[in-house]
Parts: structure tokens; C-alpha cells; sequence
């Protein structure tokens, strides 16, 4: 048993954090929150030379070949410091399932563009009943002479409005089960009849909705094999689901840490509040939340990394990390009091994303369903 | 990262298992005691299971081989210690206390005759300890203790009174702590003592604890004359001494084990209980939180296993076994709560009911969990030394 990170993942982590300190400063932060795109083609290229977007693929298509358990290293660091932006929708929502089911030629095609940063990819899955059950998807791809006509509207896919590519999971036959005639399309953004409208959330997370009307691709654009993706886009979930962990447990070490700092230096009654132990004893639940996140989400990410069966690993950690990350955030707004409650304040940007990374692929009730079939009831 | 165990480890926790499935006796089984709930005959059993795991090397397997342990890697202790909470095996609190507290003081403050009387012995399972450091006046406070010993030709007087001194009418020794210089200041003036508790001037006083058992005492001291020789370290160094006893490795593993296996039990209870025309099994709010209990129960499980592997690297948890007790404490609180609803009416009854469902062990825990998060430093004081030692926040 080893429960400390390598050598070289302690590197990465740090080297991570000294480039988000220098290069993503909150004011960035700020800046993108409020901006239109959500995204800075400046700051995207500087983490394409540190080779974060090809971080996890195979060096034949231009990435590292690093471990997921890397990914998650460098996730960690993007929470504590709530980078904005593409980078999760890309490489874990876009660039994954053509790892995982793309031929030959889509991965050379894709992987490469996305590793260097010249190509934004997301997936399109969720629709309005904004459940991760297949039988929420509707929108069809019907075949047509070696094309498919796609019609349908995709809710809540991130980062579209600045995304080249879409993978788009449409139904494509009636199958028994809803499960069964699914089918991923490479789709291009540009491609007429895609309207994509950002929704305004109160994370700034860049959640779209996609409506397919009447798009038409060719059938070349099948990623992976037509009527199977399902499973394929389990395995996503499921990763992206541990990624998304990742990234609130950084999160909730910054919070911790915000907090600790404050309740030190904030005088009143002639001392430190952080010396009253109605003070102490919040921050010591808060550090025993992060402190059981981390390694609920890092043993999943580990089990995942392994290729070892996780789901039950997964749907824990997340269970656990979405409700502990809005604790420690509500510990620590209750301590930073009133100034926690103005924009001036960085907590509410780590307030905003706990709430919304709560809900995403899942809530807690959604995850504790999938312990419960782990545990046979 | 590698969060399994290895496979020498694996095979260890295949004979442990194994010992335990022909070695824990039927009767045990039969009586069933959960924690604080002993009684003559399981006191007896236990005594004898204590001998046969010392036989094994297993009773204070983190000993050295020349004081009867076997020098065990912290990490087969923590599948030891797993796997005897598990099944439930015949080894309580009197062994937390003997072997995990006192032991490591001992080896480490004593003296050679010290070490080679009492380690020796209580590894072989032959000697208990008993812990003497509250009093009617001193709970977290511990270092306002009053208790005095005085020193007289070569004995030490003992005069005072302690107080929820676990097995105490049982126990062949006690762990004291006392008073030695009343005019240094309070943490100064503190020496600990190995009492053998048939020295005359020693009353023992049951106090019945809220399972209506006799677990804890009252213990009188009235003249009682200890040899010098059983003083154990260096005179007035005592408070010093005994807040390293009580950093020892606190093995919170055990009540995670403890937990696992009744929120197990649950989910079986679930499966087979029909209740509004389904299985419980399948009613959502049963599946949410038992499925809740499981999460929890593994957030306590890889607190306590973090503690192992950082013994293993050397390194010395602090506010990490505090972190580790307080919330596997107030997870068997929750779990006791919520397996009680689950069995709706049926939770409330009590051991000997003829109706009473899973040996009415919800019920039963309960009752006991009230006491860990109290015991050997409440979760108050835990939550201090988190926020100070761990997080570094000003104590003024």
C-alpha cells in the first residue's frame, strides 16, 4: 500500500500550481467569469506547452502518455485554483471517447490538434430532462446515402460556444432498449443547422444548449461502432465523474486553507478569531472533509488508472466529494462572515463551483443509487 | 499510489480469518457482548482468547521479539486488528488499553525490569492493565489530577480517588497517574506508577455504565504503599509521559470494522424484510441511506488505514489519529441511529427479547456508541488538536 503520490506526480503538482499562481491569477479568473467565451486562447496555448491537453494520451498522437491518476494530480491544481475555461470539457469530455473508441485515422486527426491546443472538443449527451440514463437521449442521427441527419436539442453540454468539434450521442435505430441504438457523431460547430446558446449559470460553468436542426454528416463521423456507443459513454461518465472529484477536492483544500488564513489573522476580542474553538472546531471538520474527499476520489482515480472495476469506488467518491466540497465552502463563508458575502471576496467563486459540481453527472442521492446496487440492495 | 494491500499481506489476512473461524469460541458467539457489555463468563472466555492470540504473537504484535511481540509491519497490524473487530473475536477494550497504551509507555519510559515483567507478560496475554488518570475533578483536564503519592523509606503513599477506571475489578495492574510535587506547576508535578491492584488500601467501587453492566470504577487509594521501583520514568516527568501514551498508535480501525460489519448485516436485514408489500430493500430512502453508511464507513476505513501507512513511512501521526477517532466515533453514532430506523419498531428492543432482530445489536450500539468520542480524550479536545497541531491555528 502506498497512499502518497510519486515523485513525479508531486512535480507535476507543484510545477502545476507555480504555473496556475503566475499565469491564471484570480483577476483572470474574474476577468473570464464575467467575459463572453469563458476562455483565453492566451492562457489555453501557455498549458498546451506545458503539455496538460496531451497529458493522458498515447505519445504516437502527440500526448505524454501519462497515467489518469496524473490527470487527476493536475486536476486537483486546476480546483485549487478553479481554472476556467475549456480544459475539462476537451480532454476528458472530448478527447477520451476518441482514446477510447476513435479508428485509427480520428485519432490521429484529433488527439494530436487537441494536445498542441489548436482543437476544443466537448460531448453532447445530456438533453432537457438533464438525466445521464440513456433513455434521456432523443436526439436522432436518421442515415441517409452514407450521411445522417441529425435533429434534436442537447442541454447543458459544457463549453460548447467556443468548442470546433461536438461528439454527439444520437439515437440511431429503435432498439429493445434504450440502451441499444446509440450511436457518438464527430460533429463540426460550424456545420449549418447547429445553434448553440450559452446558458448563464451561477458557476460561469459555460453550460449550452445545442439544438441539431436538420445537420447533416457524413458517416465517416461514426466514432466507434453505430448502435454501441453506450458503454463508451459509461466509461466517460465514469471517468469524468472521478476528473470532476479531482477537481473539487483541489477546491476544497484551497477553501480550507483560505479559511485557516483568515481565522488567523482576523482580530477581534484581542485575539485571533482561529483561537476560539467554535472557530477550531469548524475548520477541523472542514479539514477532516477534504482529508476523506481526497482519498475517497484518489482511490477511485487509482482504481481507474489501474483499469481495475471502480464504478462503486466512483459513485462513492463522488457521493462523498460533491457534499463535503459544499460544506467546507459553507464552513467557510459562515467564517469569513461578512466579507464572504461580496464579489470582492474569492470564496464565492469557489462557493458557485461546489454547487454546480454537486449536480454534474450525477448528484449525491443519483450516486448513493449506484452504491446501493454495489452493496446488493 | 497503490491502494492494495500486498499479496504477503493478503495471505496474512487469509490466516487470520481463518485462525479466528475455528479459534473464536462457540459460547462467545452465543453471548454475543458487544462493547461495555462483559460479564464473569465473557470475561472469562476472553481472558483465555487473549492467551491463545499471545500464543500466536498476535496479542501485542507490534512488541519487540525480546519483550514476547513479533515486530509485525504496521500494516499487517491494521489487517490484524480489521479482522479481529470484524469477527467480533473476544478482544476489547481491556486489550486497547493494556497493549496499546500502556505497553508502548512502558518500553519506552521504563525501566529493563520494567519491560522485561509487564511486556512480557501482557503479550503473552497473562497480565491486564487498568488505566488510572481521571478523577472526579480531572476528565480533559487531566493534568488537575490530585491523586497524591508522597515518598516514604522506599515506598510511595498513594492517597486519593479515580474515576471511570475501565475494568479496574478485573485488571491485575493499574496505570496511574499522580500527583508527586503539589507546588510545581500543574503539568510539572505529575509521576505515573504501575499499582498492582491487591495492595491493600485499594477499594473498587462499581459504577454501572448506561448498558447496565459493570464495566466501569471508582478506585480508592487510602495509604496504599507502592515499591519505588514501580515508578516508571523519570519522577514529575508523568504529564509529559502520559500525553505520549495517549499519541500511541489509537487504532480506530477496529471501530471501523466494528461498523462495516453491522451496516453489512443491514443491508442484509433489508434484503429480507418485506415491509409495505416490497422488500425494504427496495424502498429508496432504505437503499439512500444505507448506501450513506457505506460511504461513510469508507471514509473512516481509509482515515484509519492512512494511519498505518504513515507508520510505515516512518512518519508519526499527530491530529490524524484525532481526525481518525472523531469521525469513526460519530459515524457509529449515525450508524446506530439510522440502522434503528431502519427496523422501525423493532430497533428499540433490547437484548432477550423474543422478538429482537439482529440480537438487538442496533440497540445495543446505541447505547455504547455514546462512549467513544468520550473516552481517551473527547472529541472536543480531538478537534483542538486538529485545529492547533494540524492546522496551526493560535491556542490565544
Amino acid at each position: 500500500m502506498d497512499l502518497g503520490l510519486s515523485e513525479e506526480q508531486e512535480m507535476l503538482k507543484t510545477s502545476a500550481r507555480d504555473f496556475l499562481q503566475k499565469e491564471c491569477p484570480k483577476q483572470l479568473v474574474r476577468q473570464l467569469d464575467d467575459s463572453e467565451e469563458g476562455h483565453s486562447p492566451d492562457l489555453w496555448r501557455k498549458m498546451a506547452e506545458q503539455g496538460w491537453m496531451g497529458l493522458v494520451f498515447p505519445e504516437e498522437y502527440g500526448g505524454s502518455g501519462g497515467s489518469f491518476l496524473d490527470l487527476a494530480v493536475l486536476l486537483d491544481e486546476m480546483g485549487y485554483n478553479i481554472l476556467p475555461g475549456p480544459f475539462f470539457s476537451a480532454v476528458i469530455l472530448g478527447g477520451l471517447p476518441i482514446a477510447l473508441t476513435g479508428s485509427e485515422e480520428q485519432k490521429m486527426e484529433f488527439l494530436p490538434r487537441l494536445a498542441d491546443g489548436t482543437t476544443l472538443l466537448t460531448l453532447a449527451l445530456t438533453e432537457p430532462t438533464a438525466g445521464y440514463d440513456a433513455a434521456s437521449v432523443r436526439t436522432e442521427a436518421t442515415a441517409r446515402n452514407g450521411e445522417y441527419v441529425i435533429n434534436g436539442t442537447k442541454l447543458f453540454v459544457p463549453n460548447a460556444n467556443v468548442a470546433d468539434y461536438l461528439i454527439c450521442v444520437a439515437r440511431t435505430g429503435k432498439g429493445d432498449q434504450a440502451e441499444s441504438s446509440l450511436t457518438l457523431l464527430i460533429i463540426d460547430a460550424r456545420s449549418p443547422g447547429v445553434r448553440i446558446t450559452p446558458l448563464k449559470t451561477i458557476a460561469r460553468d459555460r453550460q449550452c444548449e445545442v439544438v441539431f436542426d436538420n445537420v447533416v454528416v457524413s458517416e465517416k463521423n461514426i466514432l466507434g461502432r453505430p448502435n454501441e456507443a453506450w458503454p463508451i459513454v459509461e466509461e466517460v461518465l465514469q471517468k469524468a465523474t472521478v476528473a470532476k472529484c479531482a477537481e473539487m477536492v483541489g477546491g476544497a483544500q484551497a477553501v480550507l486553507d483560505m479559511t485557516v488564513n483568515y481565522a488567523r489573522e482576523r482580530i477581534q476580542f484581542d485575539r485571533p478569531i482561529g483561537s476560539f474553538q467554535a472557530i477550531q472546531h469548524y475548520c477541523a471538520d472542514m479539514a477532516s472533509d477534504v482529508i476523506g474527499s481526497r482519498f475517497l476520489t484518489y482511490k477511485a482515480a487509482w482504481k481507474t488508472s489501474e483499469g481495475l472495476p471502480a464504478a462503486a469506488d466512483v459513485a462513492m467518491a463522488k457521493a462523498w466529494t460533491g457534499e463535503a466540497y459544499e460544506r467546507v465552502t459553507l464552513l467557510g463563508h459562515q467564517i469569513l462572515g461578512a466579507i464572504g458575502f461580496t464579489m470582492d471576496h474569492d470564496m464565492h467563486l469557489y462557493y458557485r463551483r461546489a454547487k454546480a459540481g454537486q449536480t454534474i453527472f450525477g448528484d449525491a442521492d443519483f450516486q448513493r443509487g449506484i452504491v446501493a446496487r454495489g452493496q446488493g440492495l | 499510489m497503490d491502494f492494495r494491500f500486498s499479496e504477503g499481506e493478503e495471505a496474512f489476512r487469509q490466516q487470520v480469518r481463518q485462525w479466528l473461524k475455528q479459534e473464536i469460541p462457540q459460547r462467545w458467539v452465543e453471548l454475543d457482548p458487544g462493547i461495555w457489555e462483559e460479564t464473569e463468563e465473557s470475561w472469562a472466555i476472553a481472558r483465555q482468547f487473549h492467551r491463545k492470540l499471545g500464543e500466536k504473537g498476535w496479542l501485542a504484535p507490534a512488541y519487540p521479539k525480546e519483550y514476547g511481540g513479533l515486530e509485525l509491519s504496521h500494516m499487517k497490524r491494521l489487517i490484524l486488528a480489521e479482522e479481529l473487530a470484524y469477527n467480533r473475536a473476544p478482544v476489547g477494550v481491556e486489550v486497547e488499553i493494556t497493549v496499546n497504551w500502556v505497553t508502548p509507555a512502558i518500553l519506552l519510559f521504563g525501566t529493563e525490569r520494567q519491560k522485561k515483567e509487564y511486556a512480557t507478560r501482557i503479550a503473552r496475554g497473562d497480565t491486564i492493565f487498568c488505566i488510572g488518570y481521571s478523577e472526579p475533578d480531572a476528565g480533559s483536564d487531566l493534568a488537575s489530577v490530585k491523586t497524591r503519592a508522597v515518598e516514604d523509606g522506599d515506598d510511595y503513599v498513594i492517597n486519593g480517588q479515580k474515576i471511570w477506571c475501565s475494568y479496574a475489578h478485573l485488571a491485575d495492574y493499574c496505570w496511574l497517574a499522580v500527583r508527586t510535587d503539589p507546588d510545581a506547576p500543574k503539568h510539572k508535578g505529575i509521576s505515573v506508577f504501575i499499582v498492582d491492584m491487591k495492595t491493600p488500601g485499594i477499594t473498587v467501587r462499581p459504577l454501572i455504565n448506561i448498558l447496565n453492566h459493570h464495566s466501569f470504577n471508582e478506585v480508592f487509594f487510602d495509604d496504599v504503599r507502592v515499591p519505588k521501583e514501580n515508578l516508571v520514568g523519570q519522577k514529575n516527568n508523568g504529564w509529559y509521559q502520559v500525553a505520549i501514551a495517549l499519541d500511541f498508535e489509537r487504532s480506530s480501525i477496529g471501530w471501523a470494522a466494528t461498523n462495516q460489519r453491522i451496516i453489512e448485516e443491514l443491508a442484509d436485514y433489508a434484503r429480507e424484510t418485506t415491509r409495505n408489500g416490497q422488500p425494504l430493500a427496495k424502498d429508496p430512502l432504505v437503499r439512500n441511506q444505507l448506501a450513506q453508511l457505506a460511504v461513510e464507513n469508507e471514509v473512516a476505513r481509509m482515515m484509519a488505514y492512512r494511519i498505518a501507512w504513515m507508520y510505515s513511512k516512518g512518519l508519526h501521526p499527530g491530529y490524524e489519529s484525532s481526525m481518525s477517532m472523531v469521525f469513526v466515533s460519530e459515524l457509529s453514532r449515525r450508524t446506530a441511529s439510522i440502522g434503528m430506523r431502519i427496523l422501525g419498531h423493532y430497533g428499540e428492543l433490547d437484548r432477550g427479547s423474543k422478538w429482537a432482530v439482529l440480537n438487538a445489536r442496533l440497540a445495543r450500539m446505541s447505547l455504547s456508541a455514546l462512549s467513544i468520542g468520550v473516552g481517551g480524550g473527547s472529541n472536543e479536545i480531538q478537534r483542538n488538536i486538529i485545529a492547533v497541531r494540524g492546522l496551526g491555528l493560535p491556542r490565544k
